[in-house]
């Protein structure tokens, strides 16, 4: 760890960033996200099996971005990303979000995390994005740290929870998901968690006309899950982070995992994994699938 | 309404520089459909948001439709190749999450198409009155989902007949 932090303070007192946005351990097996503007205040930067946040949902917000700029110049910021939170960081780019120049991504050789705080990190805990991970080195970075080590070995639960669904008739999955939909308090943690829900204003919160019921009636319920769902397919990178936030455990990444799986099916696209190639759904192909149409 | 007399509802999002027309050129050529879709005329099928489709289904419709122009005929050029894209997604999360798929049913119609429009309509109409309502979208509309028995009155008159006569008796 000592290297992340000679690190982070080596760029904070040359001036080449202005902040730098990373973790900070609160107790044995939890991390909270910190951002640190002051040299000596680095050494409180951590990088463990317990840094469950992805920090990409800081470099859209406004006060985040403002740290940037001071005294008329530009500056770069600095984060500390796990392989899969890169992921996250080129979607942005790709969508014109961020500036590939303007982030300096201190990102690390990946084992895998813990599936939430307080766990122990073993095969049993570890979080599901983990268990089919293929990037344990991440695909851009300007520094890399730590040690290449073994991932635990694991169940992929959800993909058999899926196919499970899918042997559903309709009318049972219908069900399924509106029990499941039923328990949003519509709390939108789910959104604020998401790197990829950047809009200022989200469909939900434009209530003239009302669109999406703002009230935690099923009805609403269902319409802001498979809406948020919606926007989501093609550009989920499969960060996890709406499964862990969401109070009432709906199972969201499930979801979004179906909607990833589709995309690459259909277009052989994953999301966040090329600074290349064009964002799946703002471009098109004249040769598209075009079977769905009469 | 009993079973036999049922219509289906159906909402046609059409957009206005091809299916539109094409709908005009069905009517003048006095071709005759089935009068259960309700068509809303939109600018391009590249504007119709998903939400609208929900809020179709929120507000009773037992099945949706899409129209617009062929690929590469669209008045704004790409319209339609971007909300091919779209489309092909909504749909799959939609028989995902247990909308069947004749529920929603997309089609192009180009403006010459009279014939063409009539046929897609009158298809739509029959696969959806094969379906039968959409009651699992409607339950949701009630405060509570109560299964009611399917004919109310023939399970709750015997029962009301034997108190009736036993009160009568006493």
């Amino acid at each position: 760890m000592n290297e992340l932090i000679k690190h982070a303070k080596e760029l904070l007192e040359k001036g080449e960033v202005a902040a730098v946005i990373g973790y900070r351990q609160v107790s044995e097996k939890r991390t909270k996200p910190v951002i640190i503007t002051e040299p000596e205040e680095t050494r409180a930067l951590v990088f463990n099996e317990y840094c469950l946040n992805n920090l990409a949902v800081y470099l859209t917000k406004a006060r985040i971005k403002l740290l940037g700029r001071k005294n008329n110049k530009s500056f770069k910021l600095a984060i500390t990303a796990k392989p899969c939170d890169v992921h996250s960081i080129v979607a942005l780019i790709q969508e014109n979000q961020i500036d590939r120049d303007k982030i300096h991504i201190i990102s690390f050789n990946c084992h895998g995390v813990v599936k939430d705080f307080g766990f122990d990190f073993n095969g049993d805990n570890l979080s599901s994005k983990c268990i089919t991970c293929e990037t344990h080195k991440p695909l851009y970075y300007d520094k890399l740290l730590g040690e290449v080590k073994e991932t635990p070995q694991a169940r992929d639960s959800a993909l058999e929870r899926i196919k499970e669904i899918e042997r559903m008739p309709h009318n049972e999955r219908f069900e399924f998901f509106r029990s499941e939909f039923d328990k949003c308090i519509k709390c939108y943690a789910c959104r604020a968690v998401c790197p990829l829900c950047y809009c200022q204003r989200c469909i939900t919160d434009k209530t003239i006309p009302c669109w999406i019921e703002t009230s935690s009636h099923q009805r609403g319920n269902f319409a802001w899950n498979v809406i948020r769902a919606f926007h989501l397919s093609g550009r989920c990178t499969g960060c996890g982070e709406c499964d862990r936030v969401c109070p009432a455990d709906i199972p969201l990444s499930l979801i979004n995992r179906k909607m990833t799986i589709e995309a690459n099916n259909l277009f052989s696209f994953v999301s966040g994994r090329s600074l290349e190639t064009p964002t799946l759904v703002g471009s098109f192909n004249e040769k598209d699938n075009d079977e769905l149409f009469m | 309404m009993d079973k036999q007399n049922w219509e289906p509802k159906i909402v046609a999002f059409v957009c206005n520089w091809c299916t539109y027309t094409g709908a005009d050129l069905a009517g003048t050529s006095r071709l005759k459909y089935p009068a259960n879709c309700k068509l809303i005329r939109v600018m391009c099928s590249g504007s119709i948001d998903p939400v609208f489709i929900l809020k179709a289904f929120e507000r009773g419709a037992d099945g949706v439709l899409v129209s617009g122009c062929h690929p590469n005929d669209c008045h704004y050029n790409a319209g339609n190749f971007h909300a091919r894209r779209r489309w092909d997604f909504f749909h799959k999360l939609l028989d995902f999450i247990g909308i069947e798929k004749g529920r929603l049913q997309f089609s192009w119609i180009s403006a010459s198409e009279g014939k063409k429009f009539a046929d897609v309509i009158t298809k739509v109409t029959e696969d959806i009155k094969a379906m039968g309502q959409f009651t699992s979208y409607k339950k949701m509309n009630s405060e509570f989902t109560v299964d009611f028995p399917a004919d109310l009155a023939e399970l709750e008159e015997p029962v009301l007949q034997e108190s009736f006569d036993k009160e009568t008796v006493k």
